[in-house]
Formats: structure tokens, sequence, C-alpha cells
């Protein structure tokens, strides 16, 4: 196999390492809805760590990316 | 205009001005450009917006007064009193990356952020910061940092490793989240405005996911501007309590 196709599928496995953020966001704001549905005066409170945890977690989903990006162009 | 189909080009730095010391090449590039903007435009925002000291403020005293107010509750919520000496490190970081990302969302204009080694710069200044702030206040005690508490000696074999390993990456989390977002986000918007422009008339569907792209990709700018800020904090309170 030669090295620009295996830097493709090498990319192209990283990128499934977006199902974890994928799975992360969705559990972050699930649990913001639930914990508003509740407690709806608990808004302000909740709201800045939701868009904390939603930031932490896209961000390990895209160190996956990172380390395609870096497969593909930097090897 | 040739239409670049390749998604990897805006992030190619041109040469503005030229200019060379010796064999050092430090031209002034479409990135330093850009650096400059963004301090040209926080500094006009903050002085010249108030520079009437109103007391019920206008519309551009207002979003200066905004913006301090909103890092000065992030600091002291944060960090507590004793951090009230970083508000200036904090918001420098806060708005610098805020404009930056803003101002790369300007179609044909560079994203700054986008380049690993501009974050990494502010992610390392960040981390060696830190560490000598946790140092020079609590000296060798700076080292029951990685010493939770409460844990029976044999667990802390294992436990203190993983602290020392997860303090030193955090350079690297800093940095690697604030370009990946930033990289991810221009990529993506290159690719499905590319396709928008080579499909014709069914290009109307690219053109609307290209629009909500936009509308992500704003809210990402000031996202990641404010989670940078806001783990700055956290490690500053870690390092100044200790905790």
């Amino acid at each position: 196999m030669d090295l620009a196709s295996a830097k493709m599928i090498g990319a192209g496995l990283a990128c499934i390492a977006l199902v974890g953020a994928g799975i992360g966001i969705g559990n972050v704001f699930s649990a913001l809805i639930s914990s508003v549905a509740r407690n709806p005066a608990a808004q302000g409170q909740v709201q800045p760590f939701a868009f904390l945890g939603f930031a932490l977690a896209e961000a390990t989903g895209l160190f996956g990316l990172a380390i395609a990006f870096l497969i593909l162009f930097v090897f | 205009m040739a239409i670049e189909l390749d998604p990897l080009h805006q992030f190619k730095i041109d040469r503005l001005i030229p200019l060379h010391i010796g064999n050092v090449d430090v031209s002034y590039t479409n990135a330093a450009f850009l650096m400059t903007l963004s301090v040209v435009l926080i500094t006009a925002l903050i002085v010249l917006g108030t520079r009437k000291h109103a007391l019920v403020p206008g519309r551009w005293q207002s979003l200066a007064e905004m913006s301090y107010e909103f890092v000065a509750n992030m600091v002291e919520t944060n960090v507590g009193h004793g951090g009230r000496e970083f508000f200036p490190f904090v918001f420098t970081l806060f708005m610098f990356i805020l404009f930056a990302n803003l101002l790369g969302l300007i179609p044909y204009s560079y994203t700054v952020t986008s380049q690993i080694v501009v974050t990494f710069a502010l992610a390392a200044v960040v981390f060696i910061g830190v560490t000598i702030i946790g140092i020079v206040r609590h000296g060798f005690h700076f080292l029951r940092l990685f010493v939770p508490q409460g844990v029976p000696a044999v667990l802390l074999l294992l436990l203190v490793p993983i602290e020392l390993l997860s303090y030193c990456i955090r350079p690297f989390t800093l940095s690697i989240r604030l370009f990946a977002n930033m990289l991810a986000g221009h990529t993506m918007l290159a690719i499905f405005a590319g396709f928008a422009a080579s499909i014709g008339l069914l290009g109307i569907f690219p053109l609307g996911i290209t629009i909500l792209l936009i509308a992500l990709e704003l809210l990402v700018a000031a996202l990641q501007a404010y989670v940078f800020a806001i783990l700055t904090c956290l490690y500053l309170s870690d390092a100044i309590n200790l905790h």
C-alpha cells in the first residue's frame, strides 16, 4: 500500500473520534434541557456551564480531527 | 475571479510587505496584518468608546463596559479575590481571541487563530505564566497541587503521575482546542462554499448549509474565546488556591 492511500485511510479512521463528540454534546444539552425543565429559575446559573461543557466535549472530538489533518498534511 | 476549490488554500500566508533582517524573514504577512487589526480595533473600542465618560452609556461605551464587566465577573467568580491582578491578562486574551476569530469570518480574510503556532504561543504563555505564579506564591508547596487530599498512599503512586501528565498536557489541549475548532470550521465553510459555487442551480442547498455554518461559526468564535479565558481563570485559580 503506498503512502498516499494509507494517509487517506488513516485520516478517515481518525475521524471516527467525532462520534464521541456527538454523543458528548448530546449528553450536555440533554442535561441542560432536563435541568431547566425541572427548575427554570436555575437557567442563568446552569447555562454558562452548558456552553463550557459543549466546548470541551467538542474539543475532544476535534483533537481526533486534528490528528486526521496531521496525518493527511504533515506526514 | 478564480474559484479556489482547494479548501486549505485559505490558510496560506501571504507576505504583504516583504522584509528581511539579515537571514531572518520578518515580512509583514496577512496574519500580522490581522493581528494588528485586532489590537487596533480592541483599543479603539475601549479607548474611543469610553471617551465620553457618560453616566448613562451610549452604544459603544455600553459595549466596552459590558465586555469589561463580563471578563471581570468571570475572573472574580473563578479565581476569587486574589485574581484581581490577573484581570488585564485574561481580558487581553479574551478580547484578542474573540476579535481574531470574528475578523477571520469576514470573507477573503485570514483567521489568525487557525495557525497552531499562534494558539500555541498564547497557551504556552498561559501555562508558563500560571506555573511561575504558582511557584512564586507557594514555593515548594506548589507540588501539593498534584497530590489530591484524602487519598491512600498506595493510590498516590498511580495518581501523581496522572495528575502531572494532565497538568503538563494543558498547553497542548488549550492550543489544539482553539486551533482545531477554527481550522475545522473554516475548512467546512470552504468545502460547502465550493460545492455551492460549482454545481450551478442546485447550489442553493450547499448555500443554505453555508449560511447555517456561518451562524455556527459565529457562535464557535465567541465560545472558543470564552472557553480559553475561563480555562485560564481555572488554571490560575488552581495555581493560586492550590485546589
